[in-house]
């Protein structure tokens, strides 16, 4: 099936729920409102025409003062049986960054829903195990996040200045004594 | 067993396997819950790796992000480098000429012929056998050496460009690669000869780590670790890419699930690799190896060091980066290991919004429970060699 005329399925299917479709290079891509998703996907994995049995990917991308609704997670959809494709994105707030997990549709989900709430800090309703992935557990802060920094003010380490004087003390060593 | 229990106290045993182990391929670490040999529970933990790929190409220029890549999947960085222009190419809406796609797609299947040939070595040798570990190497060093008089780097390569190869290929390199493809069957029926009906080995592999088509499809596994499932799904086949659609190949399939039958499906992979090369050498095109393209491609070098024209044109290529038309790009290949996927969401400048790698060794290991409970730790060994991992990749 053309990836518009699954656009067209989704929108004569949940008329509200979707906000927009778009096609670049010949990707289509449907922007969604995040309270059904779950039961899109569903629709999606499990009508016989579209059959989208295989989840890409999930992500987030964070618009930071480019769009009302800071975050987007985008899943990108695949059917091994049809051979098409489909890219889903639904809208999250930064007031309220939460979604449903699409772990119950596809258990592939796990790890990308997992880093994606690592790296952005969107929290998925229902997920079995919501902990960090990538960075250490106690890390604060999302570091993909827009306004977190590529380098930061880095906390020096106690033990430089120790360093430092020692560097100090033997440059002024005089050797020929 | 009863008066066992009685006499002792039981209880179940966690031992943390890894980040040091030689197993783990990297920088895994496991926790296994043990009931005597049994995993009762095997919980990953990854990130060990993680310097920030993502972050890093949203901080650079299109062009300057190159080299992260060879940085996923280090075995393999020929398969990242062709992943990441192919993407960015079809962002920019550009296509490379016809010589550079053939030559792409060589070194591509090269570059899975050495991946493969790693993960048979250590594969085999995390299970007992020595010699075929020996033996593997032998070839990757081969590949090596064609990849050095290629373009001078060994490891991380970077020679696909956007819009097409960094240099044209010599008559040398071609000749001594003929050379390779006609010779490494025979070197294929080594590796068979002393693994493929070795009792010992299937012993340790038929039956271990099964995971059904439907399942392993609702995991999102791919590559060799899907295929061995029976699932027909390779990206290049689905949707070709470079001349994929201009060369035969077969796809090799499992029909169990198990560790043995992805053995044997990359072993197959190997062979069509081989078979792949072959057909790209005998059909090389002569024409250029980078797209007359010059909003988005690079100046040749000479060009830059002669022309004042050429010269602004690159600093500003380099600085400023390309104006790319704003939009978003899904675009998956086939590597090695599975789909590398990268998704780009372009704001119209030079860099990109967002980059994202889809990385398979990252899906690959979060199965790992699921292949792992329930069986015998040392099938815990089988199934990390199985799924084919690089942790460089997972953590990105």
């Amino acid at each position: 099936m053309e990836p518009v005329e699954i656009a067209n399925k989704i929108k004569e299917k949940f008329p509200d729920e979707v906000l927009d479709v778009k096609e670049f290079r010949g990707q289509v891509s449907v922007t969604l409102k995040k309270s059904r998703i779950l039961e899109i996907c569903r629709y999606l994995h499990d009508d016989p025409e579209l059959y989208f049995d295989y989840l890409i990917d999930v992500c987030g991308v964070d618009y930071l003062g480019r769009k009302d609704k800071r975050f987007e997670v985008v899943y990108h959809l695949y059917s091994v049986k049809h051979r098409h494709a489909i890219r889903l994105k639904a809208e999250v707030s930064e007031n309220e960054p939460r979604i449903d997990s699409v772990m119950p549709v596809w258990v592939g989900a796990n790890w990308h829903e997992r880093e994606c709430f690592d790296m952005y800090g969107i929290m998925f309703k229902g997920h079995p195990d919501p902990r960090r992935i990538l960075m250490p557990e106690d890390w604060e802060g999302y570091p993909l996040r827009k306004d977190y920094p590529v380098k930061g003010p880095a906390k020096e380490w106690p033990g430089f200045l120790d360093v430092l004087d020692r560097a100090k003390r033997f440059k002024d060593f005089e050797w020929h004594e | 067993m009863e008066h066992i229990e009685k006499t002792f106290e039981t209880r179940e045993l966690t031992i943390s396997m890894g980040p040091q182990h030689p197993a783990t391929h990297g920088v895994l670490r496991l926790v296994l819950n043990l009931d005597g040999e049994t995993v009762v529970r095997c919980t990953p933990y990854v990130g060990y790796l993680h310097r920030g790929v993502e972050k890093l190409g949203e901080n650079r220029t299109y062009f300057a992000a190159l080299p992260l890549s060879d940085r996923l999947d280090y075995i393999s960085s020929m398969n990242n480098n062709v992943g990441y222009v192919n993407a960015v190419e079809k962002l920019f809406g550009i296509e490379a000429p016809e010589r550079a796609k053939f030559i792409r797609t060589m070194v591509a299947e090269m570059g899975r012929i050495s991946s493969h040939i790693i993960w048979l070595g250590t594969h085999v040798l995390d299970i007992g056998a020595t010699t075929p570990f020996l033996y593997a190497f032998r070839e990757r060093e081969v590949i090596m050496d064609l990849f050095e008089m290629l373009c001078g780097a060994r490891l991380t390569v970077s020679y696909p460009r956007v819009g097409g190869v960094r240099n044209d290929i010599s008559q040398e390199f071609l000749d001594e690669l003929y050379d390779f493809v006609l010779d490494f069957p025979s070197k294929m029926d080594d590796y068979e000869t002393l693994v493929t009906e070795n009792r010992v080995w299937k012993n340790r592999t038929v039956g271990i780590g099964v995971i059904s088509a439907e399942e392993a499809i609702n995991w999102g596994l791919t590559g060799g670790t899907l295929r061995g499932s029976g699932v027909n799904y390779d990206v290049r086949k689905h949707a070709p890419y470079d001349v994929y659609d201009r060369v035969e190949f077969d796809v090799p399939l499992g029909k169990n699930g198990d560790c043995y039958d992805r053995y044997l499906v990359r072993i197959g992979e190997m062979r069509q690799a081989n078979r792949i090369i072959k057909q790209c050498i005998e059909k090389l095109p002569a024409g250029p190896v980078m797209a007359d393209a010059p909003k988005f491609t690079l100046p040749p070098k000479d060009m830059v060091l002669k022309d004042m024209e050429h010269l602004i044109h690159q600093f500003i290529l380099i600085t400023k980066g390309p104006t790319v038309p704003e939009g978003e790009v899904y675009m998956g290949t086939e590597v090695p290991k599975g789909e590398l996927g990268f998704y780009f969401v372009s704001d119209g400048t030079g860099k990109p919004y967002r980059m994202r790698v889809r990385a398979p060794s990252f899906v690959h290991a979060s199965v790992l429970p699921r292949l792992c409970e329930g069986g015998l730790i040392a099938d815990v060994i089988a199934n990390i060699g199985t799924i084919d991992i690089v942790l460089g990749e997972c953590d990105r």
